[in-house]
């Protein structure tokens, strides 16, 4: 089997679903941690049109974005796979998948504005988890039923980012009293084999993203 | 697969309908059409999609399916046994969903600044416009269709942005076929197909159409 790479940052959720997606199929990977702020001639080799990460190397042939990758190693490597096998119910789980890519970045506005800005992104979050509670769970343990999926690993971000972000800019958006299921899930999430030993440290992630947050403030 | 009973709620001028209308010509599956007014959303439309409450969605035995790349996709995988749309090969089928979500991300988008908006913003948007169709047709290279030697997936996601090239040229003053002589050969080859001659409308519908649009939302 030929020679695998992840091309990712340690603070990116979208790196993460790669690397789970990996360790959860038994893949043997080297990774390489790209600087965004210096990106490497072969990452913009890589990823000429977007030049950004995860990228995945499978035989020197690249694959980008992680939705895409994530797809393409279930395809490749079957076991433990993590969509179903029913057409309408990929279809189901490739809907969920597309809902997070669309909406989840109003996560990331929440992070980097304030003001009216950030209050509207507050709102586009709220309504997001919402809609996330009441109609993508169901009563199952994870979304993928009694076991992780493509959909659980795409919204690892509410797991774990989330609640960086929230004490970042000092606001609670994903209250476990508004948001039971979604709040049981983030902590099955996380307490999931190979997800649990694979998360970043949360104390890093805070000083990461704070910092983060005053740069871009500033440039803003 | 059996056909039983096939709807999509659909809307004529959309390129994202264009797209399942195609896929379903494809396979040669039997369905009844039924147009939205958009204006005034059916009942069914609101209850088969309500998270977004948007067209198109397929309905097969009575399940939705919304979001037009997930119908293609679902359409491919359960009438699989006929005129199959994405490649067999894992790679490729990333390279195709790639050059999809890239035509999602770029071409709908800027395609409704030009003729949305103008001065400065309405130029980067025809500028940004030429060189995403301009990487579009280096990816196609000599091949007759994006899927090789048959139409395939990219194909049906790109084509009904044709039947809008003639709007953008008028509101946005320009040549596509100018600029990309070969894209254009490749969009008139498509347009041949019977699937595709179907499904796409006529283009100074497509105008009329957006004049009234830009009228009602009080667009110079």
């Amino acid at each position: 089997m030929a020679e695998i790479e992840l091309h990712g940052t340690w603070p990116s959720p979208y790196s993460y679903r790669v690397l789970w997606a990996l360790k959860l199929k038994g893949i043997p990977y080297e990774y390489v941690e790209e600087d965004l702020f210096n990106k490497s001639p072969l990452l913009l080799q890589y990823n000429p049109v977007y030049k950004k990460i995860p990228v995945l190397v499978h035989g020197g042939k690249p694959i980008c974005e992680s939705v895409i990758i994530l797809q393409y190693l279930d395809e490749t490597w079957p076991q433990n796979p993590l969509l179903p096998s029913d057409p309408y119910e990929r279809a189901v789980a490739r809907f969920w998948i597309k809902f997070i890519e669309d909406k989840g970045p109003s996560v990331w506005v929440v992070h980097r504005t304030s003001g009216e800005e950030q209050e509207k992104a507050v709102k586009d979050t709220l309504e997001m988890l919402k809609t996330i509670e009441e109609q993508a769970l169901g009563g199952k343990k994870y979304f993928g039923g009694d076991k992780i999926g493509m959909v659980d690993i795409a919204y690892g971000v509410i797991a774990h980012w989330l609640e960086v972000v929230e004490e970042v800019v000092g606001i609670k958006m994903l209250e476990p009293y508004k948001f039971p299921r979604l709040h049981a899930w983030t902590k099955n999430f996380k307490e999931a084999p190979i997800i649990v030993d694979n998360l970043p440290d949360r104390d890093e992630m805070l000083v990461y993203f704070k910092q983060a947050r005053e740069k871009l403030l500033a440039s803003a | 697969m059996a056909n039983a009973e096939v709807v999509l709620l659909d809307f004529w001028p959309s390129p994202f309908g264009m797209r399942v209308r195609i896929a379903l010509a494809e396979k040669g599956i039997k369905y009844e059409y039924k147009e939205e007014d958009l204006q005034n959303k059916s009942a069914l439309l609101l209850q088969m999609n309500p998270v977004h409450k948007k067209i198109p969605v397929l309905i097969h035995n009575g399940k939705p399916v919304a979001e037009s790349l997930i119908a293609v996709q679902y359409i491919d995988e359960a009438w699989k046994d006929k005129a199959p749309l994405l490649p067999s090969d894992p790679y490729l089928r990333a390279q195709a969903k790639f050059w999809a979500d890239f035509v999602d991300k770029k071409i709908y988008a800027l395609g409704r600044k030009i003729w949305a908006t103008k001065g400065e913003e309405q130029e980067a948007a025809k500028k940004e416009f030429i060189e995403s169709l301009k990487l579009m047709e280096g990816k196609l290279g000599e091949k007759p269709y994006f899927g090789g030697e048959s139409f395939g997936y990219v194909d049906v996601v790109l084509v009904p942005f044709y039947s809008w090239f003639y709007a953008y040229e008028v509101f946005g003053n320009f040549s596509i076929e100018a600029e990309c002589p070969k894209l254009i050969q490749w969009a008139k080859r498509c347009s041949e197909k019977e699937s595709v001659l179907k499904s796409l409308p006529d283009h100074k519908k497509v105008h009329g159409f957006v004049l009234e649009l830009k009228k009602r939302l009080g667009i110079e």
